[in-house]
């Protein structure tokens, strides 16, 4: 590869003298710089107004960098493959004009690649989306490379899929099947001029990782650096959640300025270390405690973080502040990847609904509860529902209610004469947080999922017929259903799994 | 006596803590305010008693993995979301809410 030479340092000003890998060593060591890759959305819906200061601020420290956008969670890639089947030229992020319109020009301008899944389920037509964007603002024809190889809905896909899951594979309510790939095909798309790499499903740290290994010309098999790297962006994924967002707590875990809270820039090393800051002029913090947060977010075994390209070891990671807003980290190790990739499996699911109604005032809780007998009674026995009492329990109760029915008791104990003297009240105090005063506002919701829509409209009508039907007062009904998507996963041959990128 | 008020005892004073999901496992990280009280919850927020704290939503399986450099813990809980994010009834598919659970817990 063409390093490029820029004497401009970025946060961490010591150059390393390097080579370049492109297989023939150069004659003179070239100084290599480290390189900034800048996160501005971590799901698809993510604030379209962060990725501006952030590609300001990366121009601004004069490294070579990327702008990175992670739009798809395990669903959202579904989804949009039901989108494409009924528009061919849709299936790709929906916010991608809003997420790149005001950064696109730029990066053209100022050579920061663009890195993003926003590609989703139709990563060409996200491509031609941006080319004629770039032809309205007046700008040059972006090199915009396409990496595809995860879907797997097409024939040779599909066989596969049935080798692996056997009998779980339901043909008839199969939906869609996307492979988890890897940071190869955009780091070569990179090295082969793309200026903008739209993928499908990879892997989401393989959005920073494809750059970093272009910037250094690393090879496949270099486990320590892909590891670091691989951690850098695993930091980087989710936007504003190593920068304060998914952390403040006030009080204990304070953050400045959350309304702005700016996204994440990471300088990655050549060693595979980063530090992780961001962007310049906004709110939020990156402090040791966001960034051990993010660390192991949906990390299991932190001795086997499995990517395509690498299993990552953070067993002795650390974690160290640098300056303000500025963290180290340094100690992930790497061992060889495996022989497999991840496949993510898509199932008709039905039907979900669910409905909510409130009823406040003196003996709201008896009249909701009373709502919710009605509702058992006249649908129990066609399927199962499942009960919230919010304003008792909202979202640490369980399916079947055993939190929220403890809840009752206990409130039922604590007004009893006797309270004090009651075990049954001791001992469900001491073990979970609940209400110890009868609460006067309480919203009851109901929720189910079934594979006949008739059955799901038939409770909608059912909550909403409440409001003349059912207890005094109740007021704020709402109804809402979609369909659900049930998922499955399998691991499959990677050598089967060939990814490749076209520049287009 | 302020019957809300959260126990002195409660984890939450001690350690901060985030939920991750995959489908329907749930990893918890829990990590120490102070470095010198690390060990201390190391020793009293166990795989057994993380089990009983969500008892009722019945795990099938809690492990725990200790990063002393991080002054961390990371749960990972099997089958605590009730069919995890495409199947679960809950408001809170993902269970994000479930680390200010475990906060709960006295220490």
């Amino acid at each position: 590869m063409a390093v490029t030479i820029q004497l401009v340092p970025g946060i961490q000003s010591d150059l390393i003298a390097s080579t370049t890998r492109s297989g023939s060593i150069d004659e003179e060591a070239v100084l290599t710089q480290s390189i900034l890759v800048g996160c501005a959305a971590g799901f698809s819906g993510d604030r379209v107004d962060v990725a501006l200061p952030v590609v300001q601020t990366l121009i601004r420290r004069g490294a070579p960098s990327a702008i990175i956008f992670e739009n798809l969670a395990e669903r959202t890639l579904a989804q949009q493959q039901i989108t494409r089947r009924s528009n061919p030229d849709l299936g790709y992020e929906p916010l991608l004009e809003l997420e790149i319109r005001p950064i696109l020009g730029l990066c053209l301008q100022h050579g920061v690649t663009i890195v993003s899944n926003f590609g989703a389920a139709n990563p060409h037509a996200a491509a031609r989306k941006i080319i004629a964007m770039a032809a309205e603002m007046s700008l040059e024809r972006p090199r915009i490379a396409v990496v595809t190889g995860d879907d797997l809905s097409g024939q040779t896909g599909l066989s596969l899929l049935e080798e692996r899951l056997g009998s779980e594979f339901d043909r008839e309510r199969f939906v869609c099947a996307n492979a988890y790939q890897g940071s190869r095909e955009i780091a070569d798309a990179i090295l082969a001029g793309a200026q903008i790499v739209v993928t499908g499903r990879v892997a989401d740290p393989c959005l920073t990782l494809g750059p970093v290994m272009a910037h250094y010309g690393w090879q496949d098999d270099e486990w320590d650096f892909l590891a670091g790297a691989s951690m850098a962006g695993h930091l980087l994924e989710c936007g504003a959640q190593v920068t304060g967002g998914s952390f403040a707590d006030p009080g204990y875990k304070d953050i400045p300025e959350m309304d702005q809270v700016g996204f994440p820039i990471a300088e990655i090393f050549e060693d595979g270390s980063c530090i992780i800051s961001k962007a310049d002029q906004t709110g939020g913090r990156v402090s040791v405690r966001t960034v051990k947060e993010q660390l192991l977010y949906e990390v299991h075994d932190p001795g086997a973080y499995i990517t395509p390209d690498v299993v990552a070891d953070i067993s002795d990671a650390q974690v160290t502040e640098v300056g303000p807003d500025q963290v180290r980290l340094t100690g992930v190790k790497g061992h060889p990847r495996t022989s497999t990739l991840k496949a993510n499996v898509f199932f008709d699911g039905g039907w979900f609904g669910e409905g909510e109604i409130s009823y406040a005032g003196p003996n709201a809780l008896a009249r909701a509860r009373l709502a919710r007998d009605i509702l058992q009674k006249r649908l129990g026995h066609l399927f199962r529902m499942r009960f919230d009492l919010i304003g008792l329990t909202s979202i640490f109760n369980d399916d079947g209610s055993e939190m929220l029915d403890q809840s009752l008791t206990r409130l039922e104990a604590s007004s009893h004469p006797d309270a004090a003297a009651d075990d049954k009240a001791t001992d469900i105090e001491q073990r979970w947080p609940v209400a110890f005063a009868v609460p006067m506002d309480i919203r009851l919701r109901v929720s189910a999922q079934h594979m006949d829509l008739t059955v799901i409209e038939r409770l909608l009508r059912e909550v909403t017929a409440l409001w003349t039907c059912g207890p005094a007062g109740g007021g704020g009904a709402r109804v809402n259903k979609r369909q659900r998507l049930s998922t499955s996963s399998c691991l499959i041959d990677r050598n089967k799994l060939p990814a490749r990128f076209e520049i287009i | 006596m302020d019957q809300n008020a959260l126990s002195t005892r409660a984890l939450y004073h001690f350690a901060h803590a985030r939920t991750g999901d995959k489908g329907n496992r749930i990893n918890i990280s829990v990590i120490a305010y102070k470095s010198e009280e690390f060990e201390r919850l190391v020793r009293q927020v166990t795989e057994q008693r993380v089990a009983e704290h969500f008892a009722y939503r019945h795990p099938t399986r809690v492990t725990r993995y200790v990063l002393p450099r991080l002054h961390a813990m990371n749960f990972v809980i099997d089958d605590v979301l009730d069919g995890g994010v495409n199947d679960s009834l809950n408001l809170d598919m993902h269970g994000k809410s479930l680390s200010y659970h475990l906060l709960t817990m006295e220490v």
